[in-house]
């Protein structure tokens, strides 16, 4: 169990990968990349003096959509940031992986580094932005290093800095770490704890691109997006979107974690079926039975496995089987696993994790947590589920930013698709399966 | 001084990072190198760093308590925390937390009587597929900790 270490098999995150493509685990370094084709995108945007709205045409054209969580069009946002504004711009990277499930990015970071410093600078390029800033979850401390030495090799080789590579294109690119706080994952508070505050989320509008770090237009994108870039720029936007399916662009890389034979990240073609997916990450533990599937990080509702057994992989199939597909964190649990003690715990996050600025979401949070908890530990009272509901209800949409609709989904699609298992637990106090949670 | 010259320095490289008049912005990296120095944070360590950025103290204890990696009280030598979420619960993490709080002795906030080990339950450190992850020091990422693992950990650490 765990995930590969290297050096591992070049396909071990799927044969259609391109983001993870020819990755061995230690071949992470600049001239690695280099000799992967790396930079060749940067290069050729600059020799040709490819203007800046043809590369946000073909953003578009991919329908690459953001990879960590919201799946907004990547090519709309950055259209977003105002042309003609003469002042300081500033990009920003999303690598605060925190999402329950989720750890792409933490493989994308430590095995290619590059491909996302080439992806910044291209969106530099792109959208006129000469600083900007990779946020990097505080618990993956040695990846932070890690991308401190590329961005020492990209500096020296002068991909990043003045003039890069002779042209008038000057970008500074830094990394900046977190330190323990989920909510800093959300754009906004992510921006407030680079200006050195608490990571509280903002009210908006105005959104980053108008009033982002330092009140100045900001573009954030998350490390996978970035990623995706410098292969679009080089192959183009139809060839990205032909990979996956309309509005659907490209590969996604889903993280695999939970009752399943190999844990692990897989680069797929967005429509991949969830049954092949399934089985690259190695099947179901032990033979068991699939039982429920949160196909996209832990804010997002779970799904029946018979559900997800019919469902592809891409933002328009989960959403339409009652999901969203949010960072692509897959988390796979069998018939052995009780639902109210999933849930439990899933609460306790939230409720953890709330930044407590907005009172339903500070209030709602432990409010669900005591209810769930009093349910698991045979104390619940029959009204408690629709109680739940409520309180649910009253959290998701009241709040500034999304975490108290984070809170509510789970709680809602838990009871909705078990809600048998929950009534048992009230009814009797003890649990429908087995405990091996 | 409260802290060395060579913390300095690198606070002094972390500042370097952003503008000149957004030197708060190197609050959190100054706060880490502090801790990492002195094993935690107190007011005076956390009014040094205000003073040191040019910040008001409230604003750099606010910044402190929020993130959950800061220790505004002492903790034991070796910091074990253990990532309970649900990804990591399916993946052995719950038994794990089990194993490590009888071989110390302790729950989660506590410290052992020899000040050597504190153990903490943590949320998620975006390593899900490595589970069962605990986190050593803040800055060392224990990967696929089965029961024989642990052990060999605390054995290393004493």
């Amino acid at each position: 169990m765990g995930l590969p270490v290297p050096p591992f098999a070049h396909d071990v995150f799927g044969p259609d990968a391109i983001i993870l493509k020819g990755l061995d685990g230690l071949n992470w370094r600049l001239k690695d990349y280099e000799a992967r084709g790396g930079y060749q995108a940067l290069r050729k945007v600059l020799a040709e003096k490819i203007p800046p709205e043809a590369i946000v045409n073909e953003v578009k054209k991919s329908a690459l959509r953001g990879r960590g969580g919201a799946g907004f069009p990547a090519g709309l946002k950055w259209s977003f940031m105002p042309r003609r504004f003469s002042g300081q711009k500033y990009l920003v990277c999303n690598s605060d992986e925190g999402e329950p499930g989720t750890f792409k990015d933490r493989d994308i970071l430590r095995y290619n580094p590059h491909v996302v410093i080439e992806g910044m600078a291209l969106a530099a390029y792109t959208t006129g932005a000469s600083v900007g800033y990779n946020y990097i979850h505080g618990e993956i401390w040695d990846i932070y290093e890690r991308f401190e030495e590329a961005l020492a090799e990209a500096r020296a080789a002068g991909y990043i800095g003045k003039n890069i590579l002779g042209s008038d294109l000057s970008f500074e690119l830094h990394a900046h770490h977190g330190f323990g706080a989920y909510i800093c994952g959300e754009e906004t508070g992510l921006l407030e704890s680079i200006e050195g505050k608490r990571g509280l989320p903002r009210f908006r509008p105005p959104f980053p691109a108008s009033y982002g770090l330092y009140g100045k237009p900001t573009t954030v994108n998350n490390t996978e997006t970035f990623a995706a870039v410098p292969w679009i720029v080089l192959n183009g936007g139809e060839a990205y979107v032909n990979l996956g399916r309309p509005n659907n662009g490209g590969t996604k890389i889903f993280s695999v974690s939970g009752d399943v034979g190999r844990p692990g990240n897989y680069e797929v073609p967005l429509g991949t079926p969830f049954a092949k997916l399934l089985d690259m990450a190695g099947g179901m533990r032990d033979g068991r039975k699939l039982k429920a599937c949160i196909p996209g990080g832990s804010s997002m509702p779970v799904l029946p496995g018979g559900v997800m057994m019919q469902t592809d992989m891409d933002y328009d199939s989960i959403a339409k089987a009652g999901s969203m597909l949010g960072s692509g964190a897959v988390i796979v649990m069998d018939e052995t696993r009780c639902m109210v003690k999933s849930l439990l715990r899933l609460s306790y996050f939230y409720f953890e994790e709330s930044c407590g600025q907005c009172t339903p979401c500070r209030e709602g949070t432990g409010w669900l947590y005591r209810m769930v908890h009093r349910i698991e530990h045979g104390k619940g009272r029959k009204e408690d589920l629709d109680v739940l509901d409520n309180v649910a209800d009253n959290i998701a949409g009241r709040t500034i930013c999304a975490l108290g609709d984070a809170a509510a989904l789970p709680v809602k699609s838990f009871v909705k698709h078990f809600r048998d298992e929950f009534k048992y637990h009230i009814e009797h106090g003890k649990c429908l399966v087995p405990e091996y949670l | 001084m409260v802290l060395s010259p060579e913390a300095l320095a690198r606070i002094d490289r972390a500042t370097a990072k952003y503008p000149s008049d957004q030197r708060q912005s190197a609050v959190m990296a100054a706060l880490t190198i502090a801790q990492d120095e002195k094993g935690w944070l107190s007011t005076e360590t956390m009014d040094f760093v205000a003073q040191y950025l040019g910040m008001p103290p409230i604003a750099v204890y606010e910044v402190a308590s929020f993130y959950t990696m800061y220790h505004l009280k002492p903790v034991g030598k070796h910091k074990l925390t253990i990532c309970t979420n649900l990804p990591c619960a399916l993946q052995g993490a719950t038994a794990a937390a089990e194993h490590l709080k009888q071989k110390l002795g302790i729950g989660f906030n506590e410290t052992t009587a020899d000040g050597l080990f504190t153990l903490k339950e943590g949320e998620c450190m975006g390593a899900c597929g490595d589970a069962p992850v605990v986190l050593l020091n803040n800055k060392r990422m224990c990967c696929t900790m089965t029961p024989d693992r642990l052990d060999a950990l605390i054995k290393e650490l004493k």
